[in-house]
């Protein structure tokens, strides 16, 4: 652990307010833009539906004032903007479909907005201190690893598109997968962080790396069969890839030693080696990734090859929000958003966006790194990766870079699970910072320190 | 509407997305001019031209020169060990050093105690006080015993630490 002491402690709120109302003046601008090119007039309830996005805004600002003025003055512009940019597309898409104001996915999509941004502000309010989380480290292991294999329960788990990872409770339906990622960060955080000095004991040295001991390589083991079978049983290889990259990840950021990446990757290839030659859905995907415009590919699913000729035809500029045609696509305002923002925003939109998601991980990390305590840098660096590697997956899955998989891009995509998990990650990231950021209380003066003898204290 | 407003809003959107970004870039200038590195004075390399005894006593010189102007000390810099470069202000109240995640300098050295050693303030100047430390703390080579008045310069060993109090 370091001690990094800035030169003077700012609060930020200031600047978190400007920027705030400048992501939601974009907002408005590229809402605006959409009715123009498409309806031809501004919409008549423009004040109405910019204001709710405002004032969920404002609100979550006033409440950092109120409970965590010293958080980071950059994670909630970044988030809102992003919320806002998705609300944007997911009405345009609406428009493209014809979709009236009672089967909008834009308006529950505000809703639901709304609805993540209340339950982040309780988690916000209720919980003072990070470390409190620590308490529960094994119900919130428990928790995580009951929701991740919730879909396959008989009853409540659903097949969306080949993919089991969704439940349905009467009208509702859930992805669990996004909240476990939460419970499950928590969980690695607070146990590694009493076990990574066994962890990180060594053991022999092979090829210049220095493996760990083999006793110690249960856990990994654990969550790899874990993430398999979340692979193979809700053939979800998205959910799968994230969980173990975040356990395998926070390991690393725990022991500091290379060899467990070099440990995850391996087993996570030959885990997803033998899914391919074991499972026909794997074997689809695959081929979807390699050969996306072969005759075979093409007659088990276009979905990929036309979000990327959607890419393609947006270009460097892009159509221009409301001239494109990304509603040709399917899911293109959930899992393909990103190739309906290629298409209207060009390459320069869309590397404005990932540039919002990589500023919003450094601010992670750089929380992780100001944070004093063992626990909350493992949290926030976990979270923001989790973030970091969720967009890898999604963008990369669009892109072809690596097989597509079903999981949302955070705050942009559609979908509540996805908001709901987001925000509750934002509101954990911003009290880590508050703790982070905020100048040490006065030590005091303990006329007995000098007297003390230093103890060894044992913990467990 | 006209074709030319919609154009203009359009790339006014990728303008505006972008002078965002930027602006948030710029907010983030803190996070690396915001702190002070501060180079080891060791890792200067000594001059050449000048024997042993000359430099020392050109170093004795500085010292004094540096103790003549009597300002205080205002920062904390770690000049070896696994965290040199660092730098933190100097708190009237007191700034404990020490491995346990509480105090303000946290070690990662297996030689330090959790609060192994405060520098806090009184009427004339900072005062160095080892906290019970296992170890023990070494000013200019000497283990303290007793809470003793630390100067700029004076160089405070904490297990494989060395920190030393700047202006």
């Amino acid at each position: 652990m370091t001690a990094v002491a800035p030169a003077r402690v700012r609060k930020g709120r200031g600047i978190e307010l400007v920027l705030l109302l400048f992501a939601v003046g974009i907002v408005t601008l590229a809402y605006c833009n959409v009715e123009l090119a498409v309806n031809d007039a501004l919409p008549p309830n423009l004040l109405v539906q910019v204001g709710w996005l405002l004032g969920v805004a404002l609100a979550f600002h006033l409440v950092l004032r109120w409970r965590a003025s010293y958080a980071d003055p950059i994670l909630l512009p970044l988030a809102t903007l992003l919320n806002g940019l998705g609300l944007v597309m997911i009405h345009r898409l609406d428009l493209a479909h014809g979709r009236d104001l009672g089967s909008s996915l834009a308006l529950r999509q505000l809703i639901w907005t709304a609805v993540s941004v209340v339950v982040a502000l309780v988690v916000l309010v209720v919980l003072r201190d990070h470390r409190v989380l620590r308490r529960y480290t094994w119900t919130f292991g428990l928790g995580g690893f009951v929701l991740l294999l919730l879909p396959l329960a008989p009853g409540i788990g659903r097949a969306v598109n080949g993919s089991r990872i969704w439940i349905g409770l009467g009208p509702f339906t859930f992805q669990p997968g996004e909240i476990a990622k939460i419970t499950l960060a928590i969980f690695f955080a607070a146990y590694l962080v009493t076990t990574r000095d066994a962890l990180s004991v060594a053991g022999r040295k092979v090829l210049g790396l220095t493996l760990p001991r083999g006793r110690d390589l249960g856990p990994i083991v654990v969550v790899w069969l874990l993430s398999v079978g979340v692979l193979v049983f809700e053939s979800d290889l998205g959910t799968s890839l994230l969980f173990f990259g975040i356990f395998v990840a926070m390991l690393y950021l725990a022991t500091e030693r290379i060899s467990w990446i070099v440990i995850g990757l391996l087993l996570f290839c030959v885990g997803a080696y033998v899914a391919y030659l074991m499972f026909g859905h794997v074997q689809t995907r695959v081929l979807l990734w390699l050969h996306t415009f072969s005759p075979e590919a093409l007659k088990a699913s276009d979905q990929l090859a036309k979000g990327i000729m959607g890419m393609a035809s947006g270009g460097m500029f892009g159509t221009g929000l409301g001239n494109g045609r990304p509603d040709i696509t399917y899911f293109a305002e959930s899992d393909f958003i990103f190739s309906s923002f290629g298409e209207e925003l060009g390459l320069i939109g869309v590397f404005a966006i990932l540039m919002l998601y990589v500023l919003f991980v450094e601010r992670g990390l750089r929380t992780a790194l100001g944070t004093r305590d063992g626990f909350g840098k493992l949290l926030a660096a976990g979270l923001s990766f989790s973030v970091a590697l969720q967009c890898f997956v999604v963008v990369g899955g669009v892109t072809r870079v690596i097989p597509l998989t079903g999981l949302t891009l955070p705050f942009l995509s559609y979908g509540g699970s996805s908001l709901l998990a987001n925000w509750t990650l934002v509101a954990l990231l911003l009290r880590i910072s508050d703790q982070a950021r905020r100048p040490e209380p006065d030590p005091g003066v303990r006329p007995s320190s000098s007297s003390e003898e230093t103890q060894v204290v044992k913990l467990r | 509407m006209s074709e030319l407003t919609i154009t203009l809003m359009r790339f006014g959107l990728l303008a505006l997305l972008w002078v965002f970004v930027f602006s948030v870039a710029g907010v983030l200038r803190g996070d690396i001019y915001g702190i002070r590195v501060v180079r080891r004075r060791s890792t200067v390399p000594a001059q050449p031209g000048l024997s042993r005894s000359e430099q020392r006593a050109r170093e004795k010189a500085e010292k004094a020169a540096r103790k003549a102007q009597s300002r205080l000390a205002t920062h904390l810099v770690v000049t070896d060990g696994p965290l040199a470069g660092t730098s933190l202000p100097l708190r009237d109240a007191g700034t404990i050093i020490g491995r346990n995640p509480e105090a303000s300098l946290v070690l990662d050295d297996d030689y330090a105690s959790g609060r192994h050693a405060r520098i806090h303030r009184d009427e004339v100047g900072w005062i160095a006080e080892d906290l019970g430390s296992t170890n023990g703390t070494y000013l200019d080579g000497e283990r303290l015993t007793t809470p003793t008045r630390v100067d700029v310069g004076s160089q405070l060993r904490i297990g494989r630490t060395v920190v030393e109090l700047r202006r």
